[in-house]
C-alpha cells in the first residue's frame, strides 16, 4: 500500500523530534564534563578586592610638559588602541581633558582658573556600582571579583546600551575594523574587531602576572597610584585619608575608584 | 486566508512593487553597513544610538497603541470599532516588526544577536523588553488571525482565544513603559532621568498610533472602498486629541521642572534641541516644525467640527503623526546625549546610507501592513454587499 502524504507528514515529523530531543538529552548529559571552570589567579598575581587609582593633578602637571604622556601612549600602545583620525568614530582607553570638561558640574569661575592648564586623566571609574553591567543585555560587561569592571570583547553584540549608561564617557564603540589604525600590533594582547565597544580595564592581565598598570608604572612623577581600596594598609587608602580627593560625578550612585588628587 | 493578498487590483501590485524597491534599497545600504560597519552611520562616540534606535522606540509606541482600538472593541463592547480592529492588530504586528528589524540594524555584531538568549541578564531592561515585544508580536498575530480566520469561515472566534485577547490587552502598554524604561534608568542622562518618561511615552502612543489608523482608514476608504464607520472614526479622534493633548502637557511639565528648578544640566538639552548651542543648532527646525505642528494638531482636533470634518481631521491626524515622530524621532535621542556627558557638543546627523536602512525598513513593515490589510478587507468585503454608485457607497 502506497504511503498516504499525511501519515508521511507525520513520519517525518515523529523523526525529526526524536533527532532533535536525543541530541538535546546528549547535550544535557555531557554539560557537566566540559562545565567551564572558574578563574583561578597564577601564584605571581596581584590580587585585591577593590583597585582603585589616585591621581595626584598637581604633580601629574608638573611632569607634563616634559612627560609626553606616556601614560596614554603606553596604554594606547600595549592594548592595541588604534588612532583613529576622526574625533567622531575615536578610541580611547585613557586621555586628558580640561577640569571643567572632566568636573562639569563644580566648574565654577574659580576653580574653573585654579585648574585652567591642569591636565585631568580620564579613564573608565571602574565604578563599584557600575549602571553599563547593570544594562548590559549579555553579560558582556561585568564586575569581576576584584572590582574591575571587565569587557568580553567575543560575546558583545555592539548594542551600545553601556555607552548610553555610562555618565562618564568612558567607553568606545568600534564603528570600523580598528586594525588598520594600529600602527604597530602587541602580539602579548588582543586586538579587536569592528561593532565591539571597549574601555580600559586597569591592566588586569598584567595584574595576573604581578604588575601594576602600564600607565602607572609609567609615569615618571608617580602622579598615578594604585592599590586596593578594601586593604586599610594600601598606598591609597593612605593617601585618602591624608588628602584632599574628588570623583567624578558622585552625586549619582555610581561610586567611582578612580580619584583625583585636589590640594 | 494567504491566497487574498496574491490576487489584487494593478494598484495594488505597483504599491507592493514599489514598497519592495525601496525594502530593496534599504537591504543594500545595509549590505554596505555590514560589511564596513556602523561607522558608515552619523552615529558618535557621544552619540552613540540614533536614528535607528529613535524609530524603534517611536514605532513601539505605535505597536501598542493597537490596545486603544482593541481594548473598548472587547473589553467594552464597543461594537463600532468593529471594522477597524484588527486593522489596530496588524498594525501592531508590521510595527513590532520594524522595531525587532531597527534594533537588529543597530546591532555592531549582528551574527551574535542571539547572546541575548544564550547569556539571559535579567538585571538588564533590554532582557524585558526582548521578552515584551516578541510576546506583544506573537499574541497580535494569533488574536488577529484566529478572528479573521472566523470571520471568513462564518463562524465566531473560539472561545479559547477570549483571555488571550485579554491578555494583549493588559500587555500592550507593558512594552512601551518597559521601553521607556531603557531610558529613564540611566543615571547621568538627565534629559531621559525622569518619571514621566513612561506616562508621555503612553500618551504619545496613544494619539500617533491611532492617529496613523485614522489616516489609513480614511485612505483605504478612497482606494478600498473600505468604510471603517463615521462612529469608529469620530471615537478615535476623540482618543487622539485626548492623548495628544496629555502628551503636549507631559513635555510642558518637564520644561517647567527644568525652568523653574534652575538645574542647568536639566535645561541644557532643552536647550540645545530649541535655541542651539555653542553653534550648534542642528536640531532647531526640526523641533520648531515639531511644536507648531503640535499646535496645529491641537487646533483642528479639539475643535469639533474641525475634527469632523475628514479632511481636517486627516491634516490633524498627519500633524499629530509627524508632531511625535519628530519628538522621539529627533528630540528624544539626541537630547538624551546632547549635551555630552563633558557638557560639551558633538553633532550627530543621520548619513544617507543610514536613512535608507531606515526607509527600507519603515517599507518593509509597511509591506507587511499591506499584506495583512490586504487580506482583512478581502475577508471583510467578501462578507459584505458593497456597491458603489457615482462614489456613494452603498451597503446591503
Amino acid at each position: 500500500m502506497a504511503i498516504k502524504r499525511r501519515s508521511f507528514l507525520k513520519l517525518t515529523g515523529l523523526a525529526l523530534l526524536g533527532t532533535a530531543a536525543g541530541a538535546a538529552v546528549e547535550n544535557l548529559l555531557t554539560r557537566g564534563e566540559i562545565k567551564a571552570q572558574e578563574y583561578t589567579y597564577p601564584p605571581e598575581a596581584l590580587i585585591g578586592k577593590r583597585w582603585a587609582m589616585v591621581i595626584d593633578v598637581k604633580k601629574c602637571r608638573k611632569a607634563r610638559n616634559t612627560c609626553g604622556a606616556k601614560c596614554i601612549e603606553v596604554c594606547h600602545s600595549i592594548h592595541n588602541v588604534p588612532s583613529i583620525p576622526d574625533k567622531k568614530k575615536e578610541i580611547k582607553w585613557i586621555w586628558e581633558d580640561s577640569f571643567e570638561h572632566a568636573f562639569p558640574e563644580q566648574a565654577d569661575e574659580h576653580l574653573k582658573e585654579i585648574f585652567k592648564d591642569v591636565p585631568f586623566l580620564l579613564l573608565c571609574n571602574q565604578c563599584d556600582n557600575p549602571p553599563c553591567v547593570r544594562v548590559c543585555p549579555t553579560r558582556a560587561t561585568f564586575k569581576s571579583k576584584d572590582g574591575i569592571v571587565m569587557m568580553d570583547f567575543h560575546r558583545c553584540i555592539g548594542c551600545r546600551f553601556c555607552m548610553a549608561a555610562c555618565p562618564f564617557g568612558a567607553r568606545s564603540f568600534n564603528w570600523f575594523d580598528p586594525r588598520p589604525y594600529i600602527s604597530k600590533v602587541n602580539p602579548e594582547y588582543p586586538t579587536r574587531m569592528k561593532g565591539v565597544v571597549e574601555k580600559c580595564m586597569f591592566c588586569y592581565e598584567r595584574l595576573a602576572q604581578g604588575k601594576i598598570p602600564a600607565c602607572v608604572e609609567a609615569c615618571p612623577e608617580k602622579a598615578l597610584i594604585f592599590g586596593d581600596l578594601e586593604d586599610p594598609n594600601s598606598e591609597v587608602n593612605k593617601i585618602l585619608k591624608e588628602r584632599v580627593a574628588i570623583r567624578r560625578k558622585a552625586e549619582l550612585g555610581t561610586r567611582p575608584s578612580v580619584f583625583y588628587l585636589i590640594d | 486566508m494567504l491566497e487574498k493578498a496574491l490576487v489584487g487590483s494593478k494598484k495594488y501590485w505597483l504599491w507592493v512593487l514599489f514598497l519592495l524597491f525601496i525594502v530593496f534599497i534599504g537591504f543594500l545600504c545595509y549590505l554596505y553597513q555590514f560589511k564596513v560597519g556602523l561607522g558608515i552611520t552619523g552615529m558618535s562616540r557621544d552619540v552613540s544610538w540614533g536614528f535607528y534606535i529613535a524609530n524603534f522606540t517611536f514605532l513601539v509606541g505605535v505597536a501598542a497603541s493597537a490596545v486603544m482600538v482593541v481594548l473598548p472593541y472587547y473589553w467594552h463592547d464597543y461594537k463600532e470599532f468593529g471594522k477597524i480592529t484588527i486593522l489596530g492588530e496588524f498594525l501592531a504586528v508590521a510595527a513590532v516588526t520594524m522595531c525587532i528589524l531597527f534594533v537588529f540594524v543597530d546591532l555592531g555584531q549582528p551574527m551574535r544577536v542571539l547572546n541575548v538568549l544564550r547569556f539571559l541578564s535579567p538585571r538588564s531592561i533590554m532582557f524585558y523588553d526582548v521578552i515584551v515585544l516578541s510576546g506583544y508580536l506573537i499574541l497580535n498575530l494569533i488574536c488577529g488571525w484566529t478572528v479573521l480566520h472566523a470571520e471568513y469561515k462564518g463562524t465566531k472566534y473560539p472561545s479559547w482565544l477570549k483571555p488571550i485577547i485579554y491578555l494583549a490587552i493588559v500587555w500592550a502598554p507593558s512594552i512601551h513603559i518597559v521601553t521607556a524604561f531603557l531610558y529613564q534608568g540611566l543615571p547621568g542622562r538627565h534629559y531621559w532621568l525622569t518619571a514621566i518618561m513612561a506616562p508621555k511615552f503612553l500618551a504619545s502612543a496613544f494619539s500617533s498610533g491611532p492617529a496613523l489608523i485614522v489616516i489609513i482608514a480614511l485612505l483605504l476608504k478612497k482606494v478600498a472602498n473600505f468604510d471603517p464607520g463615521k462612529k469608529a472614526i469620530d471615537t478615535l479622534s476623540k482618543i487622539i486629541t485626548y492623548a495628544f493633548i496629555l502628551f503636549v502637557l507631559f513635555f510642558l511639565f518637564e520644561i517647567f521642572t527644568a525652568f523653574y528648578s534652575g538645574i542647568h544640566t536639566h535645561q541644557a538639552s532643552f536647550k540645545y534641541l530649541f535655541f542651539g548651542m555653542e553653534g550648534h543648532a542642528e536640531w532647531v527646525p526640526f523641533m520648531w516644525t515639531a511644536a507648531i505642528l503640535a499646535a496645529i494638531a491641537i487646533i483642528l482636533l479639539a475643535i469639533p467640527p474641525l475634527r469632523k470634518n475628514e479632511t481636517t481631521l486627516a491634516l490633524g491626524c498627519i500633524a499629530v503623526f509627524f508632531s511625535c515622530w519628530l519628538e522621539k524621532g529627533a528630540g528624544l535621542i539626541v537630547g538624551g546625549y546632547t549635551p555630552t556627558p563633558f557638557e560639551t557638543i558633538t553633532p550627530y546627523r543621520p548619513t544617507l546610507p543610514e536613512i535608507g536602512i531606515t526607509l527600507g525598513v519603515w517599507a518593509f513593515g509597511f509591506l507587511i501592513m499591506t499584506i495583512l490589510y490586504k487580506i482583512a478587507l478581502e475577508v471583510k468585503a467578501s462578507k459584505e454587499l458593497v456597491v458603489k454608485y457615482e462614489g456613494v457607497l452603498y451597503k446591503k
